[in-house]
């Protein structure tokens, strides 16, 4: 592809809110406030590529989410697939669009229904679209989608009470694979998961991505798990997304101090760390999506923030300090006073260390 | 040693036949010292501690073997009454769930007023200003406004501060802190944690973490139990086992983690799923799932060998697999 500049990206999000009327009254519903469950977020999403969005419970992420399968209908703005807007389609056109997007759900247990076979589960799709698989065809494509997903194709005529933890998310996977969609959109896919099988799940994504050329949005509150499967990251707070970045710029360049923090609570399993790591404590909790904060949200729990943060919303972008310089700094960040810290000890030098007994 | 667990054994009965949930498990805890107790779900972590505790449902529980020294007196063999007398007391626990854990319909004061009225005999109104300096303790802000406040009042966090304020409140030796930050969120845990170090250092409190997060026992651990199908596989100082583990459950742990600080190619990942505990496998309880399993390994039990003065490991070729470690 030549013109790849001038195609539109496959999936582009600008400017996405959802409120959630808050009411009062019984007979006359009076809308006293909403929920600003998000509030403006943009990011776009190429062909084959894996953009992680982090952040703590309630900062949206799984609205966002769910918007994208059209779950939910954005309160703003527009979700872009090839250019066409989605969240304006209705009838015929959005169906054809959504077999296109697809979700895999963090609950393996409640997202199957237990008195279905593995078969009908993941083979439901298919009467809603009957043109990708013809009925006949519709046995063997589920056995195949079970195979590719590590599963013995032997298990289609069992129920999800039959498999474990693991096994049922394969199941999942499996159905979010059934029509063949180019976008994947996996809301905590292995937070439910013991750690041991939680590998086997994301290895098993990371396969299943080249081989059918998938493009992941990838949504997790792992730190470490975001890092291993995603080209770029997006960090929300509050219903925005407050840095965005490649990896290497998210993790070992952060700019902003919500990340800062992020990262630098997370524990890394290595003893030797805790010594010399230096933790940025937050006080205090995350506010009430129902009472933003003037200015920058994140400014009640910053140890930077100043009067100017009360006053003016931070933009987005690259922040003006990095503009004009070159490098894993100079990614978009919001916030008035970004700086670059490094809070993620960089990988330790090989230590000539002798063969220990 | 403040707390001894000698080869304690728990059975559950089930219609469908027995689960050997914990087969024979020893650890130890000091005064002032962190021991962490690492598994998966099902690794039989969670139903020691409830032993150990004397908060297990007998039936179907079933305690069928071994010792609880607490203090040097097997709590076993305590009558009911001298168990309460210990518990809450002597020794406490803080759970995962903090809003299943609290009463939803008492307000947060009288819940952890109850420890001294109950305990202590104090009254009402003392235990309520006991109470609130328990809140301040835990750096609840504005404690004396909002110790008549509800649990779903306050955040999770905040019920979590709560819940240890209530483990701590007559002082005990032991904590038992079973997942304590598992549902909390990474800026959140961190505070929790940091606190509940804190006030470990400031009484010289014994604690007994269980965790399955690797990253959260290098935190704040001074040694490990592995546990794995009810047994525990290593033990060790939490130095070393980084380092080098010593047996090759632990190594598929860490290896399979992925890690902050590195991008990284595929990750290991242990083949295979959990034991059934109504069906352990014969021989050690990891070989079907193990890499270096070999035909001893399918028929007989490996017991815990010495690999140092303070580390054992439950594996036939700990040799190799320290070496294996070591080299790469």
């Amino acid at each position: 592809m030549t013109q790849a500049a001038t195609e539109p990206p496959l999936l582009e999000v600008s400017g996405l809110v959802k409120h959630f009327p808050l009411t009062q009254g019984i007979l006359f519903k009076k809308q006293v406030g909403a929920v600003k469950a998000v509030d403006g977020v943009d990011f776009r999403l190429d062909r084959g590529e894996t953009l992680g969005i982090v952040g703590e419970s309630g900062c949206g992420k799984s609205t966002v989410a769910k918007m994208l399968v059209n779950l939910e209908k954005p309160t703003e703005g527009a979700i872009k697939y090839k250019g066409e807007d989605i969240t304006r389609l209705s009838g015929k056109a959005l169906k054809a669009v959504r077999r296109n997007i697809q979700m895999v759900f963090q609950d393996p247990y409640t997202s199957l229904n237990p008195r279905m076979t593995v078969g009908d589960i993941i083979g439901e799709p298919y009467d809603i679209h009957p043109e990708v698989a013809p009925k006949g065809d519709r046995r063997r494509r589920v056995q195949e989608l079970l195979d590719v997903v590590g599963l013995n194709p032997e298990y289609i005529n069992r129920y999800p009470h039959q498999f474990s933890g693991g096994q049922r998310q394969r199941i999942g996977i499996a159905r979010g694979l059934a029509l063949r969609p180019e976008i994947i959109v996996a809301d905590e896919p292995v937070s439910a998961l013991d750690v041991s099988v939680q590998a086997q799940v994301i290895n098993l994504l990371d396969r299943l991505q080249a081989e059918f050329e998938l493009s992941y949005v990838f949504i997790a509150h792992d730190l470490s798990i975001v890092r291993h499967i995603s080209d770029r990251v997006g960090v929300m707070y509050l219903g925005r997304i407050v840095e965005t970045g490649k990896d290497v710029e998210i993790y070992d360049h952060p700019t902003h101090p919500y990340t800062q923090a992020l990262l630098s609570a997370v524990p890394v399993p290595d003893p030797e760390a805790r010594e010399h790591r230096e933790r940025i404590i937050l006080h205090g909790d995350v506010p009430s999506p129902a009472n933003v904060p003037s200015g920058c949200r994140f400014r009640t729990r910053c140890w930077k923030a100043q009067e100017r943060c009360t006053l003016e919303v931070p933009l987005l972008a690259v922040p003006a300090e990095f503009r004009l310089v070159e490098g894993p700094a100079a990614h978009d960040s919001a916030c008035h006073f970004a700086e670059e810290k490094q809070v993620v000890p960089p990988e330790e030098p090989e230590q000539p260390e002798g063969g220990t007994p | 040693m403040l707390l001894e667990v000698r080869d304690l054994h728990v059975e559950f009965r089930t219609r469908d036949g027995v689960a050997k949930a914990v087969n024979g498990v020893n650890y130890s805890v000091d005064e002032g010292e962190t021991l962490a107790v690492l598994g998966e779900s099902g690794s039989g972590k969670s139903v020691t501690a409830q032993a150990v505790m004397g908060i297990l449902d007998i039936p179907p529980g079933k305690i069928t073997g071994g010792e609880i020294l607490f203090q040097g007196k097997d709590l076993l063999k305590f009558k009911e009454e001298e168990r309460r007398k210990v518990r809450g007391a002597e020794m406490a626990m803080i759970f995962q769930d903090a809003l299943s854990s609290l009463n939803p319909v008492i307000s947060v004061g009288d819940q952890l007023g109850e420890m001294f009225v109950v305990h202590r005999g104090m009254k009402r109104k003392e235990a309520r200003a006991k109470a609130v300096e328990l809140m301040e303790h835990v750096r609840i802000p504005a404690a004396a406004e909002r110790v008549r406040d509800y649990p779903h009042q306050f955040s999770g966090g905040m019920r979590q501060r709560i819940m240890i304020a209530m483990a701590l409140a007559l002082e005990p030796a032991l904590i038992i802190a079973d997942e304590p930050t598992t549902a909390l969120d990474v800026t959140v845990q961190a505070q929790v944690m940091d606190l509940l170090a804190e006030l470990q250092r400031e009484l010289n409190m014994g604690l007994i973490l269980i965790t399955h997060d690797l990253g959260v026992v290098a935190d704040v651990a001074d040694k490990i139990a592995v546990m794995y199908a009810g047994k525990i596989v290593e033990t060790a100082p939490v130095h070393d086992i980084y380092k080098a583990p010593a047996h090759p459950y632990t190594k598929g742990l860490l290896e399979s983690i992925p890690r902050l600080d590195q991008k990284g190619e595929e990750l290991y990942a242990i083949k295979g799923l959990p034991p059934n505990l109504m069906h352990i496998p014969p021989g050690c309880a990891f070989n079907p799932r193990c890499p270096m399993a070999q035909d001893v390994c399918r028929t007989e039990v490996p017991p815990l060998f010495e690999v140092d003065a303070d580390r054992g490991s439950a594996c036939f070729f700990w040799r190799e697999c320290l070496d294996d470690t070591s080299r790469d």
